[in-house]
């Protein structure tokens, strides 16, 4: 089956093994998390353990000018108190990229929430307490909030004396990073432009939301090192950040991964590590800090709000001339992955489009306001927001259809992007925006379809009955995006996985040891698929993750199925070539096949190509066990040039397109999605339902940053005013549309089975569908999100 | 903190009276995120899930006496008939769980701008029966909230049960929130027409710093209702009524600006849910009018 955009894998090694890779095998984990069995990091307990409690500064940015933790030391049942004199080593602080946050606040806060002081106690009662009995006195300080307050001449530097290896090239030191992408000509492109639409967007601040809140368990080891159970994203990058402040080296760190309530990005970064370990070391106790959801939202960084200038230009018969945009993410107190996330924005600026003449500049502040980094679409759903508002506007402009107008400029393998990277994978981008065109649509006025009186959970309002049927509105909007899968611009991005092969009560098993951090993509369940593929066998055993073996890299960036995924495929392959040695050596003399035919390990048996059984896997192994722990990396990245952003930067691109069907209350600015369709290149479903699982998840976080989702800040005190779930509104199952989806699965030939990430592409271009859906319905320009009543009712 | 926990209600009273400051708690939807958010640390905390009669509920011959604790689920489920508009707020208390446990004694006790159980009250019309060692007495709803989270309890008195008005004509109620489910009011429409006093009673919620009652635009719709012998002859209400009242119903607000919306917003949103709903409730009546007046 071939089609013009590419070709799906072929599988030969396993294909006839049950439980493998393309099926839908269920997650371990699944029962025990929708029946409230499974023991997430919060649940954890250790005999005589001590409860550990931060205090965090009230205001966005002070001098502290004392601090007096001596009320809080004297109350029975507190163990310690510790402050930023209290660090055990010159290290005192640490980040992903630049070492910008002090693990306690020193001489000023910079952010509203930021530590300042942390207690252990043997009730968690009165750990918070103690906590408000330490009495800081600040000295307030006037807020940066945006890039006017950042950049005056005569601005507060949010850090002083910075030497990280972005202060040479930004324009301000307030300023993080800048990338600028010069492609071609732009001045000269735009004479040809018939038509040019500029535009200003706003992206508000939206979290990451994870059900489960930061928690950890230190505990102390004899050897005077630690032992921390904890929910993160990144085990190993965690220990690099935690072991130089503790003074301790990485290998006296021993980290676990223990049950993670959700992440998109938000566990990247530290949060209560190193407080574990300090008060468990200081004490010589278990500790275990818990956030509660108020303090969760002052735990993680969240995504970047942000301000886009577009400017874009079409000829007459509706080809794309240039494009000059402009992206100003607010990077917040610290710069967490600030960088990274600028690199982005600027190189997926323009999205999944043929443009030969391009500026992009794109730059992160560093304001007073709650610090921003990593959540799922990293720096591309900003810009998508944005440049899909400018297509709908362009082709309205042109006077063409808003999907015809996108075919006729969408990508395809052998594009080049603004880096001057060629698209070297399959990119249907305008197949992906046909098949969700042609999904049929729901029917008009589906709230009347059970009888005569309206189902009000079919309209906007929902059970609060607003409406039933007075003032709504049909509209459908259409987006596409384009992501970029794995870590870029030069990052080593490898992953390690240890595999063992032996035979347990009669039985040939596999074993598969890797620090991949679980946090609900399913890592764990395709870990073993790829074994049984591999290897032929039914049982495989998943080790839990941990530092006893090698760094498996992030779980972020849609990367995990690719590389760590890729690297139980190597070890594998590594293993089976072991094994099949083992096997020449044992009954090679028994046929000549052992010699010259390509061998196959298939039910647990040594098999030709041709199916014929050579020896039972269970006699191969008897008595021997094959191991093999080795790193595995995608092909290499290189940076973006500082001035030009010209650069192989990116590992692969992941493409999602959506058709969001809503139904608008027009007088009181309410909003129900009814549909919304993806269509989206995989490469290869190693688990359909997970695939599928991960784009409705994506496509309704994508949902909950266009209608509801997001932390509003004051933009006088730089305090977040909505730190709960009464305020901060995530959608509920009523506010979830059907999503139907259309997979395809063109292989990438780079990729292990030519599989493609998908987590993130579904959140990028949902967003712009319902944004374009409700000015459908409305008319309205709405260039910014969330869109709230106000804005739909112009009140 | 300490915990009393009353066997009886004679208990609880007692206990009450020894402990002013005790806050009484039966679904904990509201008292327990105070606590666990922090925001109020009581010293005595009153459990009164010992106590069986507040569950419960009886339906008079004009009203229902409603138990403090009887959960919402019960109401939406039980009382429908007899209670529509405390029915259809209900619905809308944030999930199914916590309707399981939380009930209209809670709601007043917070008496917050925005609890759901307001407007309704105060459409249907309802008394709110308070007793302490005192003695027991019933509190008009329009005399019971007098502030921002303040009512009309004194110190030593518990919330026992609600006398609500059965139902006599159609009852609705609104509620903005920027989510389809389990959101906290934006502000809220309740309004219950009476035919049998030929009045229109109305509730808002969360747009004033109390639960209020569009009196003026009740007025002025029961006069242009009256004028037009509209409650005989079932004719359509014109158009301008509705917009006159939805507009008077939009003055009665006093809101502010919040995370939750703006002030301009608030009044806008109450004038649509008023049209509406008078127009839902007008539907109704004449439907069931339509039988022997004949449809206009």
């Amino acid at each position: 089956m071939s089609s013009p955009n590419g070709t799906p894998t072929k599988i030969t090694q396993g294909s006839k093994t049950k439980g493998g890779i393309g099926e839908s095998t269920l997650r371990p984990d699944g029962t025990l998390k929708v029946t409230g069995e499974f023991a997430y990091s919060s649940d954890m307990w250790h005999e005589d353990m001590l409860w550990g409690q931060i205090l965090r500064s009230p205001v966005a940015h002070a001098e502290i000018v004392s601090i007096d933790t001596s009320e809080a030391l004297a109350l029975p049942g507190v163990y310690a108190v510790m402050t930023y004199d209290d660090l055990p080593t010159a290290v005192k602080n640490y980040g992903l990229e630049i070492q910008d946050t002090p693990v306690l606040a020193h001489g000023k806060v910079r952010h509203h929430g930021e530590p300042v002081a942390i207690v252990a106690a043997d009730h968690p009662e009165t750990a918070r307490r103690a906590a408000a009995k330490i009495k800081v006195e600040y000295r307030e300080l006037p807020v940066i909030t945006d890039e006017a307050s950042a950049t005056a001449p005569d601005a507060i530097l949010v850090h002083e004396g910075r030497d990280d290896h972005h202060v040479g090239h930004v324009p301000h030191p307030n300023i993080v990073h800048r990338q600028p992408i010069i492609r071609g000509d732009v001045q000269e492109a735009s004479k040809k432009a018939d038509f040019v639409i500029k535009g200003e967007y706003t992206f508000g601040m939206q979290d990451q939301a994870f059900l489960g809140p930061e928690s950890g368990l230190a505990v102390p080891d004899e050897d005077g090192g630690v032992h921390l159970y904890i929910a993160t994203q990144w085990l190993h990058s965690d220990l690099r950040q935690i072991a130089p402040v503790l003074g301790l080296p990485e290998r006296k760190v021993r980290m676990t991964l223990s049950g993670v309530g959700g992440a998109f990005g938000g566990r990247e970064d530290l949060s209560m590590q190193i407080h574990a370990c300090l008060l468990a070391l200081r004490t010589g106790k278990p500790v275990k800090i818990v956030y509660n959801r108020f303090e969760s939202f002052f735990g993680h960084v969240h995504r970047h709000p942000a301000k886009l200038y577009y400017e874009h230009g079409a000829t007459r018969e509706g080809k794309l001339t240039h494009v000059k945009c402009r992206i100003v993410l607010d990077g917040g107190a610290y710069a967490s992955a600030s960088p990274a996330v600028v690199g982005n924005a600027a190189s997926l600026g323009i999205g999944p489009y043929v443009v030969d003449d391009v500026e992009i500049e794109a730059l992160a502040l560093y304001t007073n306001n709650p610090p921003c980094g990593a959540m799922r679409g990293f720096g591309a759903v900003q810009a998508c927001f944005a440049y899909e508002a400018q297509m709908d506007k362009l082709a309205d402009a042109v006077g063409m259809d808003r999907v015809e107008f996108r075919q006729l400029n969408a990508m395809e393998q052998g594009t080049i992007m603004p880096t001057g990277q060629p698209v070297d994978s399959p990119a249907p981008v305008a197949e992906l925006l046909r098949r969700v065109k042609a999904m049929p649509l729901p029917p008009e006025q589906q709230w009347l379809a059970a009888g005569e009186e309206a189902d009000v959970r079919q309209l906007p309002g929902g059970l609060s009955n607003t409406t039933h049927g007075e003032g709504v509105v049909r509209g459908v909007g259409y987006a596409v995006g384009i992501k970029n899968v794995g870590f870029s611009e030069g990052f080593d991005d490898y992953s390690t996985a240890k595999v063992r092969m032996e035979v347990v009560g009669g039985e040939p098993v596999a074993t598969v040891h890797t620090a991949m951090a679980e946090v609900g993509q399913g890592g764990v369940t395709v870990h073993a698929q790829i074994a049984r593929t591999e290897l032929g066998v039914a049982q495989v055993t998943i080790r839990p993750a941990d530092t006893q073996v090698g760094s498996a890299g992030s779980t972020s960036a849609s990367r995990q199925t690719y590389v760590t995924g890729g690297a139980v495929k190597n070890s594998c392959e590594l293993v089976r070539e072991k094994v099949l040695e083992l096997g020449r050596r044992k009954f090679g003399s028994y046929h000549p096949a052992w010699a010259t035919a390509e061998l196959l390990l298939e039910g647990g048996k040594v098999v030709t190509d041709g199916g014929e059984v050579l020896a039972d896997l269970v006699d191969v192994l008897e008595g021997e066990s094959v191991e093999v722990e080795a790193e595995w990396r995608h092909r290499p990245t290189e940076p973006f040039d500082l001035r030009t952003g010209q650069g192989f930067g990116h590992v692969q691109y992941s493409f999602a397109a959506h058709r969001a069907v809503v139904e608008v209350d027009t007088e009181l600015g309410l909003v129900k999605v009814i549909e919304l369709a993806c269509a989206q290149d995989v490469g290869k479903a190693l688990n359909p339902l997970s695939v599928i699982g991960q784009i409705q998840g994506g496509t309704t976080q994508g949902l909950g940053v266009a209608v509801m989702e997001e932390i509003i800040v004051d933009p006088k005190t730089a305090k977040v005013r909505n730190p709960s779930f009464t305020d901060y509104l995530i959608p509920t199952i009523l506010d979830t549309p059907t999503i139907p989806v259309d997979m395809l699965e063109l292989a990438d030939d780079h990729a292990p089975y030519g599989l493609r990430g998908v987590g993130e592409a579904p959140t990028l271009s949902s967003t712009p569908a319902v944004l374009a859906a409700i000015r459908n319905a409305t008319g309205l320009e709405l260039n910014r999100t969330p869109v709230r009543p106000e804005h739909l009712t112009g009140t | 903190m300490d915990f009393l926990r009353p066997a009886s209600w004679e208990e609880a009273l007692a206990a009450k009276a020894e402990h002013p400051t005790a806050v009484p708690i039966a679904g904990g939807t509201d008292v327990m995120v105070e606590i666990n958010f922090d925001h109020r640390r009581p010293e005595y905390l009153l459990d009164l899930n010992r106590v069986g009669d507040l569950t419960e509920w009886e339906v008079g011959e004009d009203t229902v006496r409603l138990g403090a604790s009887v959960p919402y689920t019960r109401i939406m489920e039980d009382l429908r008939g007899e209670l529509p508009g405390l029915a259809l707020a209900s619905h809308t208390v944030a999930s199914p769980q916590i309707r399981n446990r939380g009930g209209v004694g809670g709601n007043l006790g917070t008496a917050s701008p925005a609890g759901d159980a307001h407007p309704a009250l105060l459409a249907a019309g309802a008394e709110v029966e308070v007793e302490s060692v005192r003695g027991s007495r019933l509190i008009p709803i329009d005399a019971f909230y007098t502030g921002v989270k303040r009512n009309a309890l004194a110190a030593d008195e518990l919330i026992r049960a609600v006398h609500i008005k059965k139902a006599d004509g159609p009852q609705q109620f609104s509620k903005v929130g920027t989510r389809n489910a389990m959101v906290i009011a934006v502000c809220a429409f309740g309004l219950a027409l009476h035919p049998e006093t030929r009045t229109v009673r109305t509730g808002i919620g969360s747009a004033a710093p109390t639960p209020v009652r569009a009196k003026t635009a009740e007025e002025f719709l029961n006069a242009a209702l009256e004028e037009g012998g509209f409650w005989d002859n079932g004719k359509i209400i014109t158009p301008s009524v509705a917009k006159q009242f939805a507009d008077l119903c939009a003055a009665a607000c006093n809101p502010i600006d919040d995370v939750r919306g703006t002030a301009s917003y608030r009044r806008h949103a109450v004038g649509i849910m008023a049209r509406r709903t008078l127009t839902w409730t007008w539907e109704s009546y004449r439907g069931t009018a339509a039988t022997t007046e004949g449809a206009a």
